[in-house]
Parts: structure tokens; C-alpha cells; sequence
């Protein structure tokens, strides 16, 4: 070719020019255990339904959701959410509500009548369950056997479903249509629940034919303790209390004067319940201080803003018709209250004993292989009792004593049962690393305040069973769910793709992501550094 | 503020000053979307004609692979953003001139180029002659629809090519000038130029005796030199702000005459960081103050970009090894100071913390 004068070579691009042959190191793209999901005791994938969320795709967002919790309209209202107080965000600015948020795709789902599919034809097993306890646990365990394809059939001893959900958990705290919903839209899908049929006989009803039983009776007796009392002394426990509330037509009277003893939630909701239900005064007596309380910190807000009264560093010592008398405690250098040989005397028409629960299991004697131990049942790592094919799981056996708990145990025992009845073992996928906080770049994040949901005023609320907490709006609700950080796992936010000095980063699209041309790959690593979720790593070349 | 719009910091667009003529401009609107603000390159969430010329998989990539840039240099990228914003502005009706450096010399090793724009090169000191000059001859030729940039580094700008840069700015000639400042001139080995900050380390002002490193009271400030021209537009970037710096470049091809641009690009060599840092020490860099974010039109500042997150300059310095004799084998925290100083003056003088601006936090 005729080359003009002093030039002697074609004219070419840089792109015969392979960068990527001074590379040492390469990134790569990974995704990480984000933390909320490795908090959720119900193993739910929250970051990929709050994903789903912040495009406004509610439903989508509460498939995701209830493949994991088949209640999130419950969750939403009781769950503790552990899932907040592992998030990220928290150390940005606040953490995401996503509890929140899970409330709103619940009553969305609601609102909207969403139903769960019923298992399809060619996944049936014909094997038969067999649930004990219609609670949390049970249920849970329920839906996501009959969506793995068995025939469930659950037995409770009450005469509705729900458990703990119903019987322990006042309804301004968990309204009962949102229950009786929820559980429906289990029913729905071929769950039958036999109501005030309790089992006592766990050899007869294996006799009936069922492949697989899974246990779930719960906590429902109040722990008692010895203390002296007049004859005609009112004293009961939380638990029967907050039953009778549920179920008697006639509202069991405590007096003018009600003196709850414990410093749980349980203790909580008595007191809240006896105001509601007329008490003028509802006083807690805890014998340690409020740090050393069980209770949550914003139950006993609540419970203050409510005008209930609280009584630390004290215990009961006798009590008497119209009186009791209280010692006076101090924390010595461990942290436990010691007697101080103080008393005083509190006027009270009734005790309420809220210090704790224990599980009925007298219907276990006897059967063979299941082990019972500090009053709850020894169980393996698959959920399974020391018998083949009995399953338990919740408040009945060694785990903190939560309805998200015992909804995660209903799903693990539901996936090894699956497993138990299919003849293959269930292995849960192995976990993936964490992404902890170190591992995102927070400038990215913009600044956006929690949203905050409405609270019944106090005075207000102390007389009704009406909700205390209000659910966030669509606009709220999906602000929220944008505030997710999404540690761990790319989100599409081009940085990648925009960062690299050397073009070297390709967009696929967004189901495939970014790729990476190691041909111009230098290995800088700006993609890593400025990845704002922490989804690309370096690692060395071979 | 002129606009009563409170999304704007409901959306973390970090301008508490938004210009009217932003708000023409759809891609800088404010957004409400958090997970990610205006700081990141793109979002899924956005509608595409919000979305930065970055994150469209057609940007020009006017620099493309192969170019034989550092790893992680910042001069590379910030030229890529420069320049695909300006082809996106003009419809890649565009014609760049280049003054001789680093962006020369590692994009073109002959027969080979990475340039995927119109791209001419003469002398170090010569390019804003040679732009006025290719505006000229399109003028001449009566084709307005064709637009000039010209650019170099901060050696080329602000010592070797000022002459020709002043008299560009005194003509108003129709040309943008963009500065890629990495405060020295690191083609040839590291010396200093004009631009280089006081203190710093170079091959030509070593750590050595009383006062190591460059001297204090020298240098140009060329973005207010340019500004004391009156000329139409000028404005200071970030390579670590993309949006920011799109904006900018989107605003000064919508205007006419002579216009300049200022961007901090770090060099990992020079300044002695990590590839990876290169965009995290220019984030530390406009957080302490040391560089002031701004723009100004006719010789006034007209908007100013708020600090975020506030950072002592220490934590700017102590990540360079240009600035290592600060730290050891005794901290000189005397010459510390007059560093915080300089980045207080500049706070004071563009607004840099309006009330309620910036939080502490990680940048």
C-alpha cells in the first residue's frame, strides 16, 4: 500500500494493545449472605423480596417472601425482626424497616387476595403428616408440606388455630381478621386443621395410617411460683389470663388494682390487657431493673405511654385480700438482686404471675425414643426426636421462644421431613460468607431517613383493643424498601461498568449482569473498591 | 437555593445549590431514589433519559481499551467521562485537540490509537491555539454544528500552554478547555508543575531539609485565574463525581465562547496510592475543602457543591506517599495545619458547609 512520505505503518486501534497481560490480580463478581437474611430465624431471602419491593412489584415481592414464612402480615406485627438489628444501614444512618415493609406486602396481599399455589399434580407424594398444634410451628410446618406435596392434616387441642399468635399475643397487637386470614389462605391449599381434637396418643395416631409427624404443642402452662397468700388472695398466671381474655365471652375482672409480677413480654401484654380491660392502675413488679428486663425496650414504651406503671428492683412476698407486700432488692456485683430486708406494702385487688412458660408434654410419656430434657424435647439437627419419623419443633424444644422461631422451625422440619418421606436426605445449601459492613462503599448510599409507622396515641389506646401500630403507605412502604442497601449482591447500578479505566467492564444485561474482559483487565481494582454493595472481590491470577 | 424543591436533599442530590439551568437538564434533575442517589454511575430504577452517558452501554468510550494508562489511573477515566459527556451533548459532532502529556502519549503510541473521536495533537504548549484555530476554520467554513474541546494536563495548562490558554480566554474563542489536573508532571517522571499543592513530594521538591517538599506560596489557582478572564463558563470536578461532572460538561457545550473545566484526577504513581484508590483520595480530596467543587459564569460563582461528609485534610494526606514526610519520622503537624487551612479558606470562600450540609461518616 502507498503510505504517504516518512509514514511506514497501517493505522491501527489500541485494541491489539491486550492490557490484560499486566494484570496480577482479577476481580470477580460474588455474592454474599447478606446480614438480615443470615438474622431471619425464618430464613427468609428479605433483601430479594425487598428487590422485588422497590420496583413496586408487591406481589412478586411477597411470592419471594412467603416461599420462606407463609404469614408476613403477622411478621409484620409481632416478628422482633432480628433482621434489623443485623442491618448494614444501621451504621449509615438507621436500619431499613423492614418489618415495615413486610407489614404492608402482607396486607397487601390481603387487600388483593393472593392466594398460595396449591401443590401441582406430578409433585404429590400421598404420603400423609400428621401436625400436632395448630401455633406457628405447626402451620408453618403445614404450608410448606403441603406445598412440597404431602397430605397435612393438623391437630389442635383449642378451639381455633393460631396458638401463641392467638392465646399469648393481645389482639391490639395482632388484629384477629389478619390471623384468621392468614391461616385461610393455608387452609386454602388442602391444609385441614381439626379444631378441639388433642392428642394424647401419639402410638394410636401413628396407627392411623400418617408417614411423618411433626410436633409443635407449644408453651402454654405459666410457670408458678410459691408465695405465700390470704385465702382470699386473686393470683393468677399470664398465660391462663390472656387465654380466658381470648376465648371467654365474659372478660375475666381483676379488680381496680392490678399488680403484674415478671419482666417479659408476656408480663407486658398482662398489664397492657388489664388496663385495657378496666384496671385503673396495672403495675409491673420485676425484681431486677429495666436494662436487665427481658422485655423489649419499645414494648415497654409502649406499655409507659400507656400509663402502666413499673415497679424495678422488687419482689412479692405475701400477699393478701386488697394488699401485698413487696421487699425491696439491689443488684449486687454479678448483676442479681439480693434482699435488702426492706418492705413496703402495695395496695392491689389481684396478682397477675408472668414468669415464664412450660410445655405440656405428658402426652410423650411413654413413647418411645423421645427424650425430654430441662421440660423441652431433645431434638437432632433435622428437627427429627429421637424417634424415627417424629418431628418437633418451637416452643417445645431447646430455641428462644419467638413466633419467627417457631416459623423457622416449622420450615426446617417441613424440608428434612420432605426429605425423610422422599428417602433423601435434606442438605441445606452450604452458606455463603457474609457481607459485613466493611465490605460496602456507603458513599453511594444517599442519604434517606427511616419511615417511621403511626402509633395510636397512648391515652387512647389504653382503653380499646384497637391496633396501637399503623402500617406504612405505598409510598412509605416502598421508600423503605429502597433505603436497602443491598449488601452483598449486585443490584445493577453501573458503577462497575462506569468506574473501569479501561473499559473493561461489559454490561450484559440485568438478569446476566456484568462481565468482566479480562483481555483490558488491568486488575486496578476501582471496580471493587467503588462496588457499593461489596459484590466483586479481587482475588489472584493463577 | 433556587429551588424550594425539598426532595433535593430527601434524594441526597448533592448540589445544595442547584442552578436554574440544571433543572433543564433532565439527567441532573434531583431523583427521589435512595438506595443508590445521584452518586453512583447508574440505577435500574431510573428511566433512561435520567441516567448518566456512563451507564448507557452506546457511550462513545471516546478512550477505549488498550491504552497504556496505569492501572487505575484517574486521567484515563476522567477523560472518558469528559469526553463521552461532551460527544453525547453534540450529537459526536466533536473535534478533540490535545496538548502533549501523560493523556497523549498513553493513548496514541504510533501507528496505534484508542481514540474514538475526531483527536489532533501538535505541541505541549500549543493546544489552546490549535483549537481556537479548528474553530476558526469551521467557522470559516460555516459548519456551527461542529464543536471544539481541547484538553490537557495540568503541566500543559497551567505553565507551558498558559500563554496560549489566556489569549484563547481574552478572544472568547469557541472552545472548551478541559484541564485534567493530577498536580504534577507525571509523563516525564514526576516534577512539579504549577499546579502541584504545597508540601507535596515530587522528583523536583524531594522530602529533604527544613521544609520538604513543595514550597508554600507558589503555584496557580487556574480555575479563578480563568475566572478573572469573565470568560462565559468555568468550573471545577471530580473524577469521583461523575454526575456532577457530566452536568458540567452537558452545560458548557450548551453555551458559546470560551469556556473551562478543572478536573481533579489523581495519579496513583504520582501521588504514590493504591489502583484502587484512585477515586476514594479524590473523594477525600473535595470532602476535606483542599478541592473546591464549583462553578461560575462571567467571572461569579454561581454554585458550589456542599461537602457531604467532612474530613480532616490528615486523612487526605496520610493516604499518599507524596505526603509521607508529614507523617513520619516526626509528624509535622505545623505544615498539617497550614493545610487545613488552605482547605478552611476554600470552605469560606465557595460555601463549602451551608448549614446543614455535611455529616460525618466514611467518604
Amino acid at each position: 500500500m502507498e503510505k504517504p512520505f516518512a509514514i511506514t505503518l497501517d493505522l491501527g486501534s489500541s485494541l491489539a494493545n491486550h492490557t490484560g497481560s499486566w494484570r496480577t490480580e482479577k476481580p470477580l463478581y460474588v455474592d454474599l449472605l447478606p446480614p438480615c437474611n443470615q438474622a431471619c430465624p425464618a430464613g427468609e431471602n428479605i433483601q430479594q423480596w425487598l428487590f422485588h419491593a422497590e420496583e413496586g412489584n408487591y406481589e412478586a415481592a411477597w411470592r419471594q417472601l412467603t416461599q420462606d414464612n407463609p404469614f408476613p402480615a403477622i411478621m409484620g406485627r409481632v416478628c422482633y425482626h432480628p433482621c434489623q438489628d443485623a442491618c448494614n444501614r444501621a451504621e449509615v444512618d438507621e436500619a431499613v424497616g423492614i418489618n415495615a415493609v413486610e407489614r404492608f406486602l402482607g396486607d397487601e396481599a390481603l387487600t388483593r387476595g393472593w392466594a398460595f399455589e396449591p401443590p401441582a399434580a406430578e409433585t404429590l407424594s400421598g404420603k400423609r403428616v400428621l401436625v400436632v398444634g395448630a401455633g406457628p410451628s405447626g402451620l408453618s410446618a403445614a404450608y410448606h408440606l403441603r406445598r412440597l406435596g404431602h397430605d397435612v392434616t393438623v391437630r389442635d387441642a383449642g378451639p381455633m388455630a393460631g396458638g401463641m399468635m392467638r392465646f399469648g399475643i393481645p389482639s391490639y397487637r395482632l388484629p384477629r381478621p389478619i390471623l384468621d386470614a392468614e391461616v385461610k389462605r393455608i387452609t386454602d391449599i388442602g391444609v385441614s386443621i381439626e379444631l378441639n381434637a388433642k392428642v394424647t396418643d401419639l402410638e394410636a395416631a401413628l396407627a392411623e395410617g400418617f408417614d411423618a409427624i411433626f410436633l409443635a404443642v407449644g408453651a402454654h402452662i405459666g410457670k408458678r411460683a410459691y408465695i405465700p397468700a390470704g385465702e382470699s388472695a386473686k393470683i393468677l398466671d399470664a398465660v391462663t389470663y390472656l387465654h380466658d381474655v381470648e376465648t371467654e365471652e365474659e372478660k375475666p375482672m381483676l379488680g381496680r388494682k392490678v399488680v403484674v409480677y415478671g419482666g417479659g413480654n408476656t408480663a407486658i401484654d398482662a398489664a397492657r390487657t388489664a388496663k385495657r380491660l378496666g384496671a385503673e392502675e396495672a403495675i409491673i413488679v420485676y425484681r431486677r431493673n429495666r436494662d436487665k428486663m427481658p422485655a423489649h425496650d419499645f414494648e415497654v414504651e409502649e406499655a409507659l405511654e400507656e400509663g402502666i406503671m413499673l415497679k424495678w428492683l422488687s419482689t412479692i412476698k405475701h400477699v393478701d385480700e386488697g394488699k401485698m407486700l413487696v421487699e425491696k432488692m439491689a443488684l449486687d456485683e454479678s448483676g442479681f438482686p439480693q434482699p435488702t430486708g426492706e418492705f413496703e406494702e402495695l395496695e392491689a385487688d389481684s396478682l397477675i404471675l408472668a414468669l415464664g412458660q412450660e410445655a405440656d408434654l405428658s402426652f410423650l410419656e411413654g413413647v418411645e425414643g423421645i427424650a425430654v430434657e430441662d421440660g423441652v424435647v431433645a431434638v437432632d439437627g433435622s428437627m427429627m426426636t429421637g424417634r424415627r419419623g417424629i418431628f418437633a419443633g418451637g416452643d417445645m424444644v431447646p430455641a428462644e421462644r419467638t413466633v419467627t422461631v417457631a416459623v423457622g422451625h416449622g420450615k426446617k422440619a417441613a424440608r428434612h421431613i420432605d426429605g425423610f418421606l422422599r428417602g433423601a436426605a435434606y442438605n441445606p445449601p452450604a452458606k455463603r460468607p457474609v457481607a459485613t459492613f466493611e465490605k460496602l462503599t456507603t458513599w453511594y448510599y444517599a442519604d434517606a431517613p427511616h419511615q417511621h409507622r403511626e402509633h395510636l396515641e397512648g391515652a387512647r389506646r389504653s382503653s380499646t383493643f384497637d391496633e396501637v401500630v399503623h402500617g406504612l403507605d405505598e409510598g412509605n412502604a416502598k421508600f423503605e424498601a429502597r433505603r436497602c442497601m443491598s449488601c452483598g449482591n449486585c443490584f445493577a447500578c453501573d458503577n462497575c461498568f462506569g468506574v473501569c479505566p479501561d473499559n473493561a467492564v461489559k454490561k450484559v444485561d440485568f438478569a446476566k449482569g456484568y462481565a468482566i474482559d479480562y483481555d483490558y483487565c488491568k486488575g486496578c481494582g476501582l471496580c471493587v473498591a467503588e462496588c457499593p454493595c461489596g459484590s466483586i472481590t479481587m482475588v489472584p491470577e493463577d | 437555593m433556587t429551588t424550594n424543591d425539598t426532595t433535593v436533599e430527601q434524594a441526597g442530590f448533592h448540589h445544595g445549590i442547584v442552578p436554574e439551568v440544571l433543572h433543564e437538564d433532565p439527567a441532573s434533575k434531583p431523583v427521589k431514589f435512595y438506595q443508590v442517589g445521584s452518586f453512583a454511575v447508574g440505577n435500574r430504577l431510573l428511566p433512561l433519559e435520567v441516567r448518566s452517558v456512563q451507564s448507557d452501554p452506546n457511550r462513545t468510550n471516546a478512550l477505549t481499551s488498550g491504552h497504556r494508562a496505569c492501572q487505575g489511573c484517574g486521567e484515563a477515566l476522567g477523560a472518558r467521562y469528559a469526553l463521552d459527556a461532551a460527544m453525547a451533548a453534540v450529537d459526536g459532532q466533536l473535534v478533540a485537540v490535545n496538548a502533549t502529556g501523560c493523556l497523549e502519549v498513553f493513548s496514541t503510541p504510533y501507528p496505534e490509537t484508542s481514540w474514538r473521536v475526531a483527536w489532533l495533537h501538535s505541541l505541549f504548549g500549543n493546544a489552546p491555539a490549535v483549537a481556537s484555530g479548528v474553530a476558526a476554520a469551521y467557522k470559516a467554513m460555516g459548519r456551527s454544528d461542529v464543536r471544539v474541546v481541547a484538553q490537557g494536563g495540568d503541566g500543559g495548562t497551567v505553565d507551558i500552554g498558559f500563554g496560549c490558554l489566556s489569549g484563547m480566554f481574552e478572544r472568547n474563542d469557541d472552545v472548551l478547555y478541559i484541564c485534567y489536573d493530577n498536580e504534577a508532571y507525571m509523563n516525564t517522571g514526576i516534577q512539579r508543575s504549577g499546579a502541584t499543592p504545597p508540601a507535596a513530594r515530587t522528583a523536583t521538591t524531594q522530602a529533604v531539609g527544613e521544609d520538604p517538599g513543595n514550597t508554600f506560596g507558589q503555584g496557580k489557582d487556574l480555575p479563578r485565574i480563568a475566572m478573572a478572564h469573565e470568560i462565559p463558563y468555568v468550573a471545577t470536578a471530580s473524577v469521583a463525581d461523575l454526575r456532577d461532572l457530566e452536568a458540567k460538561v452537558r452545560r458548557a457545550m450548551s453555551m458559546r465562547g470560551a469556556r473551562y473545566i478543572h478536573v481533579m484526577v489523581p495519579c496513583p504513581l504520582g501521588w504514590g496510592t493504591a489502583s484502587s484508590e484512585t477515586l476514594s483520595v479524590a473523594r477525600l480530596a473535595t470532602q476535606s475543602g483542599l478541592f473546591p467543587v464549583f462553578e461560575a459564569e462571567y467571572g461569579e460563582v454561581v454554585a458550589s457543591s456542599p461537602i457531604r461528609r467532612q474530613v480532616p485534610v490528615e486523612d487526605y494526606l496520610k493516604v499518599q506517599k507524596r505526603f509521607a514526610h508529614l507523617f513520619a519520622p516526626t509528624k509535622r503537624q505545623d505544615v498539617i495545619d497550614r493545610l487545613q487551612a488552605q482547605a478552611d479558606r476554600n470552605i469560606r470562600r465557595y460555601n463549602l458547609l451551608p448549614t446543614g450540609a455535611g455529616t460525618e461518616g466514611t467518604v
